[in-house]
C-alpha cells in the first residue's frame, strides 16, 4: 500500500530583490518522484540546500507543489479539503527542539495534537501516556521542556507527534542540532518505534551512518533526485555520493581506499564488523 | 601569548540553592601557537572553561596567567585580553546585525578603537582568510546561507586580529562538505598567520586530524591533556564518560583482537589504511 | 545557565488553597480587591486583615515569601503614606513645625492608604503564590469565555500568553548569549551616557528579534503540522472542573465581603482618630 507517493514534484519560489521585486524564479524540488511503502523506513539525504527539507515539507502538506503531485495516504496535499486528513497521517517533527514544543510542561505537550484533533480527554490522557512511556520519556512527564537536554526534548516531540496516531512519521534532520548523546538517543527511540509500532518512518538527513539500517535511500542534490537504492548499493559509490557534498562513515571510506589500492574488499560496507570479517577473510 | 591556568575553579549561583561546581581544579598549560582540541559531553564544562579563556566569566578562585600575566590580578585591562583571545560561540551567526556585511565585520575592529580605515582593511583580510566572494560584502547578513553567515561571523572576529583563536563548535549544524570547509579553513588559518588555536568539539574524528593536542573534559575536571593518539588508547574509560575514539581506532582494535599485527594508535583514515595494507602484505 | 524564571513566583505546595480552581481564586482575588474599598474603620479592616491571615495560614506559603513582594512596591508606599501625610488637610492639626502640617484627616488617610495598598499587594501575590501560569491562563481563558459572543478572540489570547511563557526564559538565555558573542567582539553595554547606552542596545536588540521572528516561524510551522487550526473543535486536557471545595470557597468569599461591608459600615469602633 502506498503510504506517499509523488509523481514529478515541482516546488519553484521566486527570488526577490532587496526592494522586494521579483528577479526570477528558483525551482527547489525539480521534477522528483519517490514512492513509500507502509510499514518502511525510507530516508532522504542531500547536503543543505539540495532540496531534501522543503520536499520533506509537502509530505504534511506545509508546502505544496507547484508542479506535480503528492500523494500522502491516498490523499492529494492540493486538495484544501483533504489538508487535516493528510497532516494526521503524516506528523512531522523538526530540526529545532525548542521552536516545536509548546506546553510549558512537558505532558501538556504531547496532549496538544490530540486536543487539536478534538480528542476526548481520557483518551488525551491515554495517548500521551502510552507516547511518553514509547519514547522513554514518562518519569519526566511533570517536568518543565527548558531543563530537558536537546535529545530528550526532540524525544519529547517524537511523542507529541506519536500521540496524534499517524501512519507515517517524518523527522526534517532531527539530530542536526544534537551532540552525539543526543543523536542516539533519537535514533534508539526512531528504531523502537518502528519495532513497536509499525508506522512508517521518513527521515532526512545528511549523516550517512543514521540511514545504515533504512530500506530505501533518496539522495538528493540541486532540487533533484540523483541517487538511489538500498544502503549497500549507495554506500559503495563513495565518490559520487562525495561529489553531493556527503560523506559516509569512516568505515566506508577506509574500505573504499582499501579497495583503490588493490584489496579485496566487497561492495557496501556499512558497519565495522563487516570490514574486520573482510579483512580477516583475505588472511 | 601562553595561557595557563592554575587550579581553576568555578562555581555557579553559589550560595544558593542551585549552586553547582561546573570547573574543578583545572589546570592546563597551552603554549602559543599550538591547535588544541578541547572534547566533552554536554555538561561537562567545557563551553564554560572557555569563556574564562577571554575574562566574560571570572573563576571563583584559581589563577589564569596570559603571556605570563595574571588576568585576574589588580587593574588588568580585561578589554585589552578580548583583543587578543577571540572567541567564536556556537552558532555565531546569530550575532550579525549590521545593515551589511563588510560593517558587521567592521564591529569589532571599531570597538578596538581603529580608524575606518583600518577597520575596512582588517575586514576585507578577515573575509579573505574565510573565503567570501566579494560580492557579498555589500549584501545584508540576513540575506546569506548558513554557512556563509558563519563565515561572516568568525571573520568578525577575525578581524580584531587575535592572537588566540577560540572557536565553540564551528561545525555544528554544518552539512558534511561545510565541515570539512570549515576546519580546513581553521587549519589554514592555523598555518598561515601563527595563531593558538583552540576547538571545541563533540566529533573526534574532527579534533583527531587537526588538533596537536587534546584536553577531554569530565564533569568539570580535565580527564585527559595528550596527544590525540595516547588520548584515543583509552577509548573504553572514553565511552564510559559518552565520548567515543574515531572509528577507525575501533577497528584497528578489533582487526589486533583478531590476530593483524597492526598498530592500534590509529586515528585517521588515511593511516589506517597505510597500516591495513602494510598488515596484510 | 537556564533560569526558569516563573512570572509572580510560583509557590509550590500542598494547600487547599493550591488545589482550588483558578477562575475561583482569579474572582476570589478581584472580589477582595474591590472589598478593601467598601469601608473606612477600624472594625472592617479588622475582618479584612482575619480574612487574609487565615488564607495565608491555608496556603502554607511561608511568611518571608510574601513580605519579599512588598519590596519592589516599598517606595511607592512610602511615597503615598508622606504625600497623604502632609498635605491631606482636614479634621484638627496634630503637629505643626515649620512648614509641616500633619492633620488629624492626613495621618487617617495615609494610615488606610498604606494598609490598603498592602493588602491589596498580597493578595493579589497570593494568587500567583497558589497558581501555575498555566493555570492562569486556562482560568483566564474559561472565564472570558462569554466574550466570544462578541468576537473578542478568547482562546487566541490565552494560547499567546501560554506560548509567551514558554518562551520568556529560552529568550532570556538567548539574549544572555548574544550579549557575551558582543562583550568578545568588544561591545561595551556599561559605560556612556543614555543615548550611547541605548545605541550599544542595537547589536543585542537586532539579533534577538530576528531570533524571535525565526523561533515564532518554526513554532507556526509545527503548531500547524500537529493540526493546530485555533480554538475550534479543540477539546482539552486538563478542562476546568469545579469542585465540592470550590464551591465552599466561592461561599466563604461571599460572606466575607458582606461581612465587611456590614461591620465595616455599621458597627462602631474607634480607637483615637481611627
Amino acid at each position: 500500500m502506498d503510504m506517499v507517493q509523488t509523481e514529478k514534484l515541482v516546488f519553484e519560489y521566486e527570488k526577490r530583490d532587496e526592494e522586494g521585486n521579483v528577479i526570477g524564479v528558483s525551482r527547489a524540488v525539480d521534477e522528483v518522484d519517490i514512492d513509500v511503502q507502509e510499514g518502511q523506513f525510507i530516508a532522504i539525504l542531500g547536503h543543505n540546500g539540495s532540496g531534501k527539507s522543503t520536499l520533506a515539507k509537502h509530505i504534511n502538506a506545509i508546502l505544496v507543489p507547484t508542479q506535480g503531485t503528492m500523494w500522502v495516504n491516498g490523499r492529494n496535499t492540493k486538495d484544501p479539503g483533504e489538508l487535516w486528513n493528510v497532516r494526521q497521517s503524516a506528523g512531522m517533527v523538526f530540526q529545532n527542539p525548542d521552536n516545536q514544543i509548546i506546553g510549558t510542561v512537558v505532558e501538556e505537550d504531547v496532549g496538544f495534537g490530540p486536543e487539536n484533533l478534538g480528542v476526548p480527554t481520557d483518551e488525551i490522557w491515554q495517548r500521551v501516556e502510552d507516547s511518553l512511556r514509547s519514547v522513554g520519556m514518562i518519569e519526566y512527564r511533570h517536568h518543565s521542556p527548558n531543563k530537558l537536554s536537546g535529545g530528550q526534548k526532540q524525544r519529547v516531540a517524537i511523542a507529541g507527534v506519536v500521540a496524534m496516531e499517524p501512519k507515517c512519521i517524518v523527522l526534517d534532520e532531527p539530530t542536526a542540532m544534537l551532540d552525539p548523546v543526543g543523536r542516539k538517543e533519537v535514533l534508539k527511540t526512531v528504531q523502537k518505534l518502528r519495532e513497536q509500532k509499525r508506522v512508517t518512518v521518513i527521515l532526512i538527513t545528511h549523516y550517512m551512518e543514521e540511514v545504515v539500517d533504512a530500506d530505501k535511500i533518496y539522495v538528493m542534490d540541486h532540487g533533484h533526485v540523483v541517487m538511489e537504492g538500498t544502503p549497500r548499493e549507495i554506500f559503495s559509490r563513495v565518490d559520487e555520493l562525495k561529489s553531493y557534498r556527503l560523506d559516509v562513515p569512516q568505515v566506508t571510506l577506509l574500505a573504499d581506499e582499501l579497495k583503490k589500492r588493490g584489496l579485496k574488499i566487497p561492495d557496501g560496507i556499512l558497519k565495522k564488523e563487516e570490514l574486520v570479517e573482510a579483512l580477516c577473510q583475505l588472511n | 601569548m601562553s595561557i595557563k591556568l592554575e587550579h581553576l575553579n568555578y562555581v555557579y549561583s553559589q550560595g544558593t540553592a542551585y549552586e553547582k561546581k561546573a570547573l574543578n581544579d583545572i589546570c592546563i598549560e597551552i603554549p602559543h601557537g599550538e591547535f588544541v582540541g578541547i572534547i566533552g559531553h554536554t555538561g561537562s564544562g567545557k563551553s564554560t572553561l572557555i569563556q574564562h579563556l577571554n575574562g566574560l566569566i571570572r573563576a571563583t578562585s584559581g589563577e589564569l596567567y596570559y603571556n605570563g600575566e595574571n588576568i585576574y590580578r589588580e587593574g588588568y585591562p580585561m578589554r585589552g585580553l578580548r583583543n587578543e583571545v577571540g572567541l567564536v560561540f556556537q552558532y555565531p551567526e546569530h550575532q550579525l546585525f549590521e545593515i551589511d556585511v563588510m560593517t558587521d565585520v567592521c564591529f569589532g575592529p571599531k570597538n578596538q578603537g581603529l580608524s575606518a580605515d583600518q577597520c575596512k582593511e582588517r575586514a576585507l583580510e578577515a573575509l579573505r582568510l574565510v573565503g567570501l566572494k566579494e560580492k557579498y560584502y555589500n549584501v545584508s547578513p540576513f540575506e546569506l546561507s548558513g554557512g556563509q553567515k558563519r563565515r561572516v561571523a568568525i571573520a568578525g572576529v577575525l578581524a580584531m586580529q587575535p592572537k588566540v583563536l577560540v572557536l565553540d563548535e564551528p561545525t555544528a549544524g554544518l552539512d558534511p562538505k561545510g565541515r570539512d570547509d570549515i576546519l580546513d579553513q581553521i587549519a589554514y588559518l592555523h598555518r598561515e598567520s601563527d595563531i593558538t588555536v583552540i576547538l571545541v568539539s563533540h566529533s573526534m574524528e574532527d579534533v583527531a586530524k587537526y588538533a596537536d593536542r587534546l584536553i577531554v573534559m569530565n564533569r568539570g575536571a580535565v580527564m585527559y591533556n595528550d596527544e590525540p593518539k595516547r588520548v584515543f588508547e583509552h577509548y573504553q574509560e572514553l565511552e564510559k564518560v559518552g565520548l567515543a575514539a574515531p572509528q577507525v581506532t575501533y577497528i584497528m582494535h578489533d582487526l589486533a583482537g583478531r590476530g593483524i599485527p597492526v598498530r592500534t594508535d590509529v586515528t585517521t583514515v588515511a593511516e589506517a589504511a597505510d597500516e591495513i595494507l602494510r598488515a596484510v602484505e | 545557565m537556564v533560569r526558569d524564571i516563573t512570572i509572580g513566583q510560583y509557590y509550590p505546595a500542598k494547600s487547599v488553597v493550591h488545589r482550588l480552581d483558578p477562575r475561583v481564586k482569579l474572582v476570589s482575588t478581584l472580589l477582595y480587591l474591590i472589598s478593601l474599598f467598601l469601608f473606612r474603620s477600624i472594625s472592617g479592616y479588622l475582618v479584612a486583615t482575619v480574612f487574609l491571615v487565615t488564607v495565608i495560614r491555608i496556603s502554607r506559603v511561608p511568611f518571608s515569601f510574601i513580605v519579599r513582594g512588598l519590596k519592589p512596591v516599598v517606595l511607592l508606599l512610602m511615597i503615598t503614606v508622606l504625600f497623604n501625610l502632609f498635605l491631606t488637610r482636614s479634621g484638627d492639626v496634630l503637629f505643626h513645625a515649620w512648614i509641616i502640617t500633619i492633620t488629624e484627616g492626613g495621618l487617617v488617610t495615609a494610615v488606610y492608604m498604606a494598609v490598603r495598598l498592602i493588602y491589596l499587594i498580597i493578595g493579589s501575590s497570593l494568587m500567583t503564590f497558589t497558581t501555575t501560569p498555566n493555570e492562569l491562563t486556562d482560568g483566564i481563558e474559561a472565564l472570558l469565555h462569554p466574550l466570544n459572543k462578541i468576537r473578542v478572540p478568547v482562546h487566541e489570547v490565552a494560547m499567546m500568553m501560554s506560548i509567551a511563557l514558554r518562551f520568556i526564559p529560552i529568550l532570556l538565555e538567548e539574549t544572555d548569549k548574544i550579549m557575551k558573542a558582543q562583550i568578545a567582539r568588544g561591545a561595551d553595554f556599561e559605560s556612556g551616557n543614555i543615548i550611547q547606552r541605548a545605541k550599544s542596545m542595537i547589536p543585542i536588540l537586532v539579533p534577538l528579534f530576528v531570533s524571535a521572528f525565526r523561533r515564532a516561524n518554526d513554532l507556526a510551522m509545527a503548531m500547524e503540522a500537529r493540526c493546530y487550526r485555533g480554538g475550534e473543535g479543540r477539546t482539552k486536557m486538563k478542562p476546568l472542573h469545579y469542585k465540592h471545595r470550590d464551591y465552599t470557597a466561592y461561599a466563604i468569599v461571599i460572606i466575607y465581603v458582606i461581612a465587611v461591608f456590614a461591620i465595616g459600615r455599621y458597627l462602631p469602633l474607634h480607637i483615637w482618630i481611627f
